[in-house]
């Protein structure tokens, strides 16, 4: 089967030249070092983690609120369980809370951009959040990311580990991205959230779904030696 | 339907970093040591945008030992360097001590991974299957020197002595 992932060497991305390796990987047998994973459980994720609009301070961040949900699950489609999900996101202006972050855009003094998740029994997760604004970078001229969350997971095992981003439906800069377009064709759209209506809370915020599936292997504790 | 991976971008310090990340055990743990490294691009060049993960079994070779975590997570900082304080892992499944390590950077559309060795365990590295696998001339840069208060792991993304990097 063709991998969905990018190749690591990507020239539209500039980036990726210095930074991928030249060398093939070498396959890893199957061992318990890679088949297990960190069981992060909720020591990692504070309460009102999950709402990245509210600062704990009373403060409001500005923008478009969204509520984000899906399902995490495995290769074989079973629900990834109380697993961490961690994103991180541009403000509603394009700006990063960030010192290297120079946009000339408003930083929110009442949004970090950082949520923390636990997934529910059904592998389900949850953010309620702003829609971050595209962003320039330097990669040439006149490049903009669209809009994106960035994602983390980590399944229930090494081997399961996944950073990915997310993006929104219909944007315009998909088709000027290279690191959207690094991904094989078959898959790009699997990084694109649909728009929920039945997530959407009437007078509130606009719903977006984005279900996450995690490739690999895992040894569930009791299946170790 | 796997869900493709995509780059960490230069910001990932934001959703990634935390506070307990580094350290795997507390300092007055027995046999706390410090793994420290650096990370370097093509051209020899310090990567500060990068986030080296490591899981790893306990001294008695185990996994999910109840007040071990055995997973710590550090970025580089302006000077692509990283440090993890943990405990030297005991032998696994026959195979060598060695800790599993995953790279997030700008630049990396997924992770690499590798594996940490240890130097001063010459005889259970001769016998590891896994280093076997490896060309001999690059076996070096999955060991961990010791050093000081612990041991250094250097990684080098690309180009002379670039670090041995695996796939599943
Ligand atoms: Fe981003």
């Amino acid at each position: 089967m063709t991998s969905p992932h990018p190749p690591l060497l990507s020239p539209g991305y500039k980036s990726t030249v210095l930074r991928a390796p030249q060398q093939a990987p070498i396959l890893l047998p199957g061992s318990l070092g890679e088949l297990t994973g960190p069981v992060l459980g909720e020591g990692p994720v504070a309460s009102g983690d999950a709402d990245l609009t509210l600062d704990g301070k009373g403060g409001e961040a500005q923008g478009q609120r969204i509520i984000v949900h899906g399902v995490v699950s495995d290769a074989a489609g079973r629900p990834v369980r109380d697993q961490l999900v961690e994103v991180w996101q541009a403000n509603a202006a394009g700006r990063y809370l960030h010192k290297w972050d120079r946009h000339d855009a408003p930083l929110d003094p009442h949004f970090t951009g950082v949520g923390r998740a636990l997934t529910d029994d059904e592998g389900r997760y949850r953010f309620v959040t702003v829609k971050p604004g595209a962003y320039p970078w330097g990669n040439h001229p006149n490049a903009w990311r669209p809009a994106h969350i960035h994602f983390s997971l980590f399944g229930r095992a090494f081997t399961q580990r996944l950073v990915t981003q997310m993006y929104f439906p219909d944007d315009p800069l998909f088709a000027f991205d290279p690191i959207y377009h690094s991904v094989p064709e078959f898959a790009r759209d699997r990084l694109v959230a649909g728009f929920d209506l039945g997530a959407t809370v009437d007078s509130w915020a606009l719903g977006f779904r984005f279900d996450i599936v995690l490739s690999g292997d895992s040894a569930t504790p009791w299946e170790t030696k | 339907m796997t869900t493709p991976s995509q780059t960490v971008g230069p910001y990932l310090s934001i959703g990634l970093s935390w506070d307990e990340g580094p350290f795997v055990v507390p300092a007055d743990a027995p046999g706390a040591v410090w793994l420290r490294g650096e990370i370097r691009d093509g051209n020899g060049d310090l990567v500060p945008d990068a986030l080296v993960e490591t899981w790893q079994a306990d001294p008695d070779g185990r996994f999910h030992t109840p007040g071990f975590r055995g997973f710590g997570r550090c970025g580089t900082d302006d000077e692509g360097k990283w440090a993890i304080r943990t405990r030297k892992p005991g032998p696994v499944d026959g195979q060598a001590p060695h800790i599993a390590v995953s790279v997030f950077a700008r630049g990396l559309l997924d992770r690499v991974i590798t594996r940490v060795y240890f130097a001063d365990e010459a005889p259970a590295n001769a016998a590891d299957t896994v280093l076997e696998s490896v060309p001999e001339a690059r076996r070096h840069t999955l060991l961990a020197a010791p050093d000081g208060d612990g041991y250094r792991f250097d990684i080098r993304l690309q180009g002379d002595d670039e670090t041995v990097f695996f796939t599943f």
